[in-house]
């Protein structure tokens, strides 16, 4: 009998040991002479089950998690036996934190074999490429128009608009940008996706391209992810290779070509003007907009810089068409958002849903509250420069406009959940320490205002004239946000804001503590 | 798995930026370049990387400095990088960088006497739903309790 297994090659689930139970399962199999092959797919996002090794049947596919390295014998010799096993889950489409999802961009991450190229066009793959080819270029902009796509960095500006002003630039070289400067904690959806399903990204991409009349792509992403800069440059000369990226794309008559470019630990690099500089060669240091990259952006040409999932959900929208992704969703935020819950979690992972879910079904229902077991007190939305919000907000929705009414920000999806042992105050100091390490000095208020805010928010912490030092503070926030070009300085306020105004009681002088969980 | 590098010579320096120096935008390749190979970006090569690239010195230590992964030393024989981000910190990440600390007698940021260990904070790995995680010479780890953060600190110490 012959069995096909799937252990990811996910960095999460690495970081659990998937490579020790890849080789404790290989060694298995040859010691009973079993005929085993193991495919090392992507992450299906269900972090806590990770390793999550899955058995290929007719029924679909079969869980088992979290597995050791020690529990591979045993589990062989019940998948050879069809046997049941302690840690078998059932078919994983049938776990219910997964079935609940909507995977428009994630379709394919964790089932398919990242770096096969015929797994990829099994699974729908080039399909939007293929209909791409046969629209106008405007064609092609009016669907991801329609669609009401907007910027899942963060900042929601709607794609297709974007993307019309680059094509209506005229120049004599364009670029695309890929903003994979995945820098926010509580937030792994970019790094999932080139290390579980490359080619979406290099579709995405071809597609603007040929959109935008751009010629060549860059793909900039984190020093911190090897595993993902490794698997995107195979990805990247597999499809060259199959005559998909380069010249006559597809046989067709368009040009277009792609590179990865790794940062080198600098947050600041994720925002779209820094991260052209330092493609360029230079400090990554925020330029002023306007001239709006679009314009006048990568050495001064007209350049589209989206997230990563922007480009991730362009081939379902080109192959399914504008109106089914905005069938999902609410309001004005259209289609799917990958959701990260992440943290003091008991259920952490990857989930995506159409706009609209509220914050407390994302952390109590899905997330299953902590993995202390104590009651959840806050969670910070959005990475470092999101809002802390308390359970009185959890009604809110996930959707770029009701995060934004209760002073918060959606960003790049990411929930980091706290637990009540939680100090509110170290937490906002920690925003302003941050944004100290991380400025790129161009703007006063960043550069000098967050050390600042800092040794202050310390002052409140000794309990030196508190009430004086909290105005003090909130006045440095109003400065910082105003008087800064990009959100590093204009956004940190958001954390430290809400941790005044949702925990004050947690600014004052310091009590002991509950120990921190571990 | 200790990681393995040459020792400076100009003219395998002058053959890693001569490779790099035609791509669009190439400091922070060459950089990136220089310090896999060296494990550090020696001083030396700041002003050959200016000349290819016909750039200023100033420009060229300028970019040096402002990214936080290039080192103008040898880092210790070991790199423990540790997760310091929110969702390392909501998991119990604080009191496990405590812990190292106290461990290896030295802050973050720093390395042993011996050389042995360096131990540096890191903002986010991208592991935050297996936090608090840390990444030993290019390892990662996830789901630390104090355990595994023991057992890192030995087999960094090793």
């Amino acid at each position: 009998m012959s069995v096909r297994l799937f252990v990811p090659c996910d960095a999460g689930a690495l970081a659990v040991g998937a490579d020790e139970v890849a080789q404790a399962l290989h060694k298995a199999a040859l010691e009973r002479g079993a005929e085993v092959e193991i495919v090392r797919n992507g992450s299906r996002g269900l972090y806590w089950l990770e390793p999550l090794v899955e058995l290929e049947t007719a029924q679909g596919r079969f869980g088992f998690g979290p597995v050791t390295a020690d529990d591979a014998p045993s589990l062989l010799d019940a998948i050879i036996a069809d046997k049941p096993h302690k840690l078998s889950l059932g078919l994983t489409e049938e776990i219910p934190w997964l079935k609940r999802q909507t995977r428009l961009t994630f379709a394919r991450c964790g089932i398919v074999d990242p770096l096969s190229l015929d797994d990829y066009r099994a699974h729908g793959g080039y399909k939007g490429l293929t209909r791409a080819l046969t629209l106008t270029p405007d064609a092609v902009i009016a669907e991801v128009t329609t669609s009401g796509l907007r910027g899942r960095g963060g900042a929601g500006f709607p794609t297709g608009i974007k993307w019309k002003t680059v094509s209506q630039t005229a120049a004599d070289r364009k670029y695309v940008i890929c903003n994979a400067d995945e820098g926010d904690s509580g937030t792994f959806a970019d790094r999932m996706l080139m290390e579980g399903d490359p080619f979406v990204l290099i579709e995405g991409m071809t597609i603007c391209g040929i959109a935008v009349g751009a010629t060549k792509g860059y793909i900039y992403t984190r020093s911190e992810y090897p595993h993902a800069i490794a698997t995107m440059a195979k990805a990247i000369e597999i499809a060259k290779k199959a005559g998909l990226l380069g010249d006559k794309i597809a046989g067709s008559n368009y040009t277009f070509d792609l590179e990865v470019r790794t940062g080198a630990g600098a947050y600041v690099c994720g925002e779209e003007t820094a991260l052209m500089e330092s493609l360029e060669g230079k400090r990554g240091v925020v330029r002023a907009k306007p001239p709006l990259p679009a314009h006048h952006g990568l050495f001064g040409k007209p350049t589209v810089v989206n997230n990563l999932l922007s480009f991730a959900a362009i081939p379902f929208i080109l192959d399914e068409g504008a109106k089914a992704y905005a069938d999902f969703g609410m309001g004005r935020s259209r289609g799917t958002m990958p959701i990260q819950i992440a943290g003091n979690v008991k259920f952490g992972g990857l989930f995506e849903t159409a706009f609209g879910i509220t914050l407390g079904e994302l952390v109590d229902d899905i997330g299953g509250g902590t993995f202390t077991g104590r009651p959840v007190r806050a969670v910070q939305v959005g990475g470092p420069l999101g809002a802390y919000f308390p359970r009185a907000l959890f009604d809110t929705p996930f959707d770029y406009e009701a995060f934004a009414a209760k002073d918060g920000l959606i960003g790049h999806g990411g929930i980091v959940v706290f637990d009540d042992t939680v100090d509110m105050s170290k937490q906002a100091r920690f925003a302003m320490e941050f944004c100290a390490i991380e400025s790129c000095g161009k703007c006063t208020p960043c550069r000098i205002g967050s050390t600042r805010g800092a040794e202050t928010i310390d002052k409140i912490r000794r309990g030196e004239r508190v009430a004086e030092n909290i105005a003090l503070v909130e006045d440095l926030c109003g400065t910082m946000k105003l008087g800064s070009l990009c959100a590093l300085g204009g956004f940190t306020p958001y954390p430290v804001l809400s941790a005044l105004k949702h925990f004050r009681e947690d600014f004052g002088p310091q009590q002991p503590r509950l120990q921190a969980a571990e | 798995m200790t990681p393995v590098y040459e020792t400076w010579e100009t003219a395998r320096g002058a053959e890693i930026i001569a490779e790099h120096s035609k791509m669009e935008g190439a400091t922070l390749p060459i950089l990136h370049a220089l310090q896999e190979a060296f494990g550090y970006v020696p001083e030396e090569a700041i002003p050959m990387i200016a000349t290819a690239l016909n750039l200023s010195r100033a420009e060229v230590y300028g970019v040096f400095t402002f990214y936080h992964d290039f080192r103008a030393k040898k880092a210790g024989r070991h790199v423990l990088k540790l997760c310091r981000a929110e969702a390392c910190q909501a998991a119990g990440g604080d009191a496990l960088a405590a812990r190292a600390e106290a461990k290896l007698g030295i802050a973050l940021g720093n390395t042993t006497a011996d050389e042995r260990v360096t131990l540096e904070p890191i903002y986010c790995l991208g592991l935050c739903a297996t936090a608090p995680s840390a990444m030993l010479d290019g390892r990662l780890v996830g789901r630390l309790d104090e355990a595994r953060i023991d057992a890192l600190v030995s087999e960094a110490q090793r």
